[in-house]
């Protein structure tokens, strides 16, 4: 079973990549945490303009998979990392090329909202005083809360904490925050899971908003909002027959495609809710 | 060299990867974490050289005869420090007996729910600010204050019990009580604030467990509590000895700089510390040489303590981390 | 455990058990004489402190005068005069200190805590900060005497700043890495995926969230310094003139403090001089007191993971 599904994701991946406007090639051949191998062959294309989304249950390597998109994993002690991400045709894990510079690119937002503990201003202009910018801060703050649809309720209180919104809003700030310097990719690691469901649905409007500008790639336990919102969907699920768990992709489609018809049997049952 | 990763990035991204002045600012300043931090491992080391080297000629001279000579004569150049090794042990000794009494009780006292909240944080700021109080003061609050209201007492004691050796001395001024007295006062912020935090970290299902059996409250202190917390009460009163027998000025000023050795309470002593504080303002060349060497025994005798009331403390967090899981 | 059994055999023969609480039974007799002792102990371990505020209002507080600031001790047959040139003298110590200590125990901190919390080297730092911790104030003064005294000929302010530096060191660090550690993780990780390096996440993120807690730190180590009286015995001496003569600054001269001066004046015969001591040990309470005082504020406005 598991080697035909190694094959089969192999055989799938190339088919969809071919003639499409890939902004993210990312095909991980394995995925170490020390001795721990925690996914293996996984070949995800990230499409521009488009949203993919990775769904599979609680510890299939959907988080991680995500991670090495903007080597976020590298953080983690004993990570090894087998395959290749391929940025705009180059490899962010060439050993040339910063960590530090990929995620200048490629921005994220986290499962929790996390804002600094500084003024809402602050916490938008953090990356374009990162990246050195001078000039149109205040318009460019704007813009950002204006883009993340947060403008009109924390225009009169620019100066307050970014800690002292709500959930939501503060997750919007998060958002905010990432495209304030207009990076080409937007990573996102399930941002609705600590939020209410109708701060959630703000999100997912916003989501499909920001689609029109920015590429993103989002992982999700839910598979309603994956059907809601993405355009390509990730499949993965977890190989437990070495004794390990170890996260793999089970099938990678067009999401209408993939919950109408799921080709392989474990997705049917999962988008059946048959395991989760 | 770098590879770019700009392409055919969005014509209004400000996004750039980091300068040069980014990455050089970067690799500076962690070189610089790293420097300060192994600055402090020679520091050290630098601190024990410098103590060290200046105490060798007296070292070399003196010997081993300096640790149990008892007497200490500038003028002759005979030196002995039996009795300041004496009167700083027996002196933190005292202390810790009373300061250990109080300490611990008080730590129990501010922990297992005897008072409201507000009530105990009264109290644990009261027994913070006693630590607040500079040993200065403390040392010119026990000249004016302790040897004035224990004398009556101590004499009186003296006059009726002079038979047991404790008291076969009267208290004319400053002596080792009040010496001890003081000291303990100055230890026991130290020993019950460490050994609050060993009993709070006490997993409270223990304590639900002795209380489920029908335990009093005390039942369940002396039979659960202070036994699983233990290692670290006894980490707390070994890092309060190590307190007591390094502190000078409330020793300098109380304990009586008399080089003599005797179990007595009420008799003038005393101590390393107090030593170096009254003797290394005036001494000569010699004597300055000396005092190092007495700077080394006492440097040895507190690292020694505070090595094996750290290994204690280590032990006990780890003791308890594994009664948490 | 025999008593349990006693009890549940003796009123076998009655239809409800004993539930009422009642002193009569011994295991609740200890334990209420146990828990007055505790509180009696408690209490009566508060009694040094209001005797010694008391003590300080009451015979320091007499002799308060502004003339106390501005002019310079008496010699023993005469009255009046002040310390000012001491709180000069002891200001200008700590300051040379806190110079020292602060950034060194910061960026040793951001070591232990950010980019090496785990090496040999953290460890190897975090075990000589704790040794200083309980390291005798009179060594460090030894230390320096040694190490800077002897070296520049001289008993000044910089030979007693640096022997203090050495006591606030360890604090500094220690509480600083804790401070650090507080910041929470997924602040950093949303630095480090702005794209910021590990020194912008330092500086942007983890020291100015971190700081009300390395300030408590620094305030803590600032007030024991004040107070510390044995590291200047025999490094910055003392003096009887102001740090600044005819508008130059003596340095590099034996330097006055308040710990000190309190110390001299305290074993003297001379009423005018103890009285001294005694103002003086009221305003240093009060200095040690205030920073004290400013750290708990500080510490209040901390950000909590």
């Amino acid at each position: 079973m598991a080697t035909a599904n190694v094959l089969n994701c192999e055989s799938t991946a190339t088919i969809e990549s071919n003639g499409k406007n890939i902004v993210i090639d990312c095909k991980i051949k394995n995925l170490y945490y020390g001795k721990f191998r925690a996914v293996r062959d996984s070949h995800i294309p990230v499409e521009q303009g488009q949203i993919t989304a990775f769904i599979g249950p609680s510890g299939c390597g959907k988080s991680t998979a995500l991670r090495c998109l903007n080597r976020m994993n590298d953080l983690v002690r004993g990570f090894r990392f087998e395959g290749h991400v391929h940025f705009r045709g180059k490899d962010i894990y060439h050993r040339n090329v910063d960590p530090v510079a990929v995620r200048r690119y490629i921005g994220m937002v986290f499962q929790q909202p996390n804002p600094f503990a500084m003024s809402i201003y602050n916490n938008v202009a953090f990356g374009l005083r990162l990246n050195r910018v001078k000039d149109d801060i205040p318009e460019r703050v704007e813009n950002a809360l204006r883009g993340a649809a947060l403008w009109d309720e924390v225009k009169d209180k620019l100066k307050n904490s970014g800690l002292s919104l709500s959930g939501g809003q503060q997750q919007r700030l998060c958002i905010a925050r990432a495209i304030a310097t207009e990076p080409s990719v937007l990573l996102m690691d399930e941002p609705c899971s600590a939020l209410d469901p109708i701060a959630t649905r703000r999100i997912e409007e916003l989501m499909t908003e920001l689609k029109e500008k920015y590429t993103i790639a989002v992982v999700t336990h839910n598979l309603q909002q994956a059907q809601r919102v993405a355009d390509k969907t990730a499949f993965m699920y977890v190989d437990t027959t070495e004794g390990a768990r170890t996260g793999y992709l089970v099938e990678y489609e067009d999401t209408n495609q993939l919950f109408a018809d799921p080709k392989e049997e474990y997705t049917k049952q999962y988008i059946r809710g048959e395991f989760s | 060299m770098a590879i770019t990763l700009e392409g055919d990035v969005p014509t209004d991204s400000v996004a750039s990867p980091p300068s040069s002045l980014d990455v050089a600012g970067d690799r500076t300043f962690r070189g610089m974490t790293y420097m300060f931090s192994w600055m402090t491992i020679f520091l050290v080391l630098y601190i024990l050289y410098e103590i060290a080297g200046k105490a060798a000629p007296a070292v070399k001279e003196y010997g081993v005869g300096f640790i149990t000579g008892t007497t200490w004569d500038a003028n002759r150049g005979e030196f002995g420090v039996f009795p300041e090794i004496w009167g700083t042990l027996y002196s933190a000794i005292l202390a810790l007996m009373i300061g250990g009494f109080f300490g611990v009780s008080i730590a129990i006292f501010l922990t297992q729910d005897f008072l409201s909240p507000k009530l105990e944080l009264v109290f644990k700021n009261i027994v913070e600010l006693l630590a607040a109080i500079p040993s200065v003061v403390y040392g010119l609050w026990g000249i004016y204050v302790v040897i004035p209201a224990i004398r009556p007492t101590a004499n009186w004691i003296h006059e009726h019990l002079g038979w047991i050796p404790f008291f076969e001395t009267s208290l004319s001024g400053p002596g080792m009580l009040p010496a001890a007295m003081v000291l303990s006062i100055m230890v026991l912020p130290t020993i019950s604030a460490v050994s609050r935090d060993a009993i709070s970290s006490v997993p409270h299902k223990l304590k639900e467990a002795a209380f489920g059996l029908g335990a009093t409250r005390w039942e369940a202190i002396v039979g659960v509590i202070i036994p699983t917390s233990a290692t670290g009460i006894f980490g707390a009163l070994v890092l309060g000895f190590g307190r007591a027998l390094g502190e000078t000025m409330a020793l300098a000023m109380l304990v009586g700089n008399s080089n003599q050795v005797s179990l007595s309470l009420f008799s003038p002593a005393n101590t390393l510390a107090a030593l170096l504080a009254n003797n290394f303002p005036e001494a000569g060349k010699q004597e300055e040489g000396v005092l190092m060497y007495a700077a080394l025994i006492l440097m040895a005798i507190t690292l020694l303590v505070n090595l094996l009331g750290t290994a204690i403390m280590n032990r006990a967090s780890r003791r308890l981390s594994g009664v948490a899981r | 455990m025999n008593d349990e059994i006693e009890i549940s055999e003796s009123f076998a023969d009655v239809d409800f058990p004993r539930l009422e609480r009642s002193l009569r039974h011994p295991r609740t007799l200890l334990s209420a004489f146990l828990s007055l002792m505790t509180g009696v102990v408690t209490v009566v371990a508060c009694i040094p402190l209001f005797s010694v505020l008391f003590m300080l209002i009451y015979r320091g507080g007499k002799r308060l005068s502004l003339s106390l600031l501005t002019e310079t001790p008496p010699s023993a047959f005469e009255s009046g005069g002040g310390f000012g040139n001491a709180i000069v003298g002891t200001l200008t110590m700590v300051g040379i200190a806190a110079l020292i200590a602060v950034p060194f125990g910061i960026l040793a901190a951001v070591f232990l805590a950010e980019f090496g919390p785990k090496s040999k080297t953290a460890s190897a730092v975090r075990f000589c900060a704790k040794l200083l911790t309980g390291f005798p104030s009179i060594l460090a003064g030894v230390f320096a005497y040694a190490a800077v005294v002897l070296l520049t000929g001289t008993y000044s302010a910089p030979a007693g700043g640096i022997a203090l530096s050495i006591l606030m060191l360890p604090i500094v660090m220690l509480t600083a890495e804790e401070s650090i550690k507080m910041v929470p993780q997924k602040m950093k990780e949303a630095a480090i995926g702005m794209g910021a390096t590990q020194t912008q996440v330092v500086w942007r993120v983890i020291l100015p969230t971190a700081m009300p807690g390395m300030l408590t730190g620094v305030m803590l180590a600032v007030a024991r310094a004040a107070g510390e009286t044995a590291p200047l015995l025999f490094t910055a001496l003392n003096s009887n003139y102001w740090i600044v003569q005819d508008g130059s600054l003596a340095l590099m001269e034996p330097t006055a403090s308040l710990a000190v001066l309190i110390f001299n004046f305290s074993g003297v015969p001379f009423e005018s001089q103890i009285e001294l001591a005694w103002a003086a040990a009221l305003v240093l309470v009060l200095i040690v007191l205030v920073i004290n005082i400013v750290g708990q504020v500080l510490s209040r406005k901390r950000v909590t993971r």
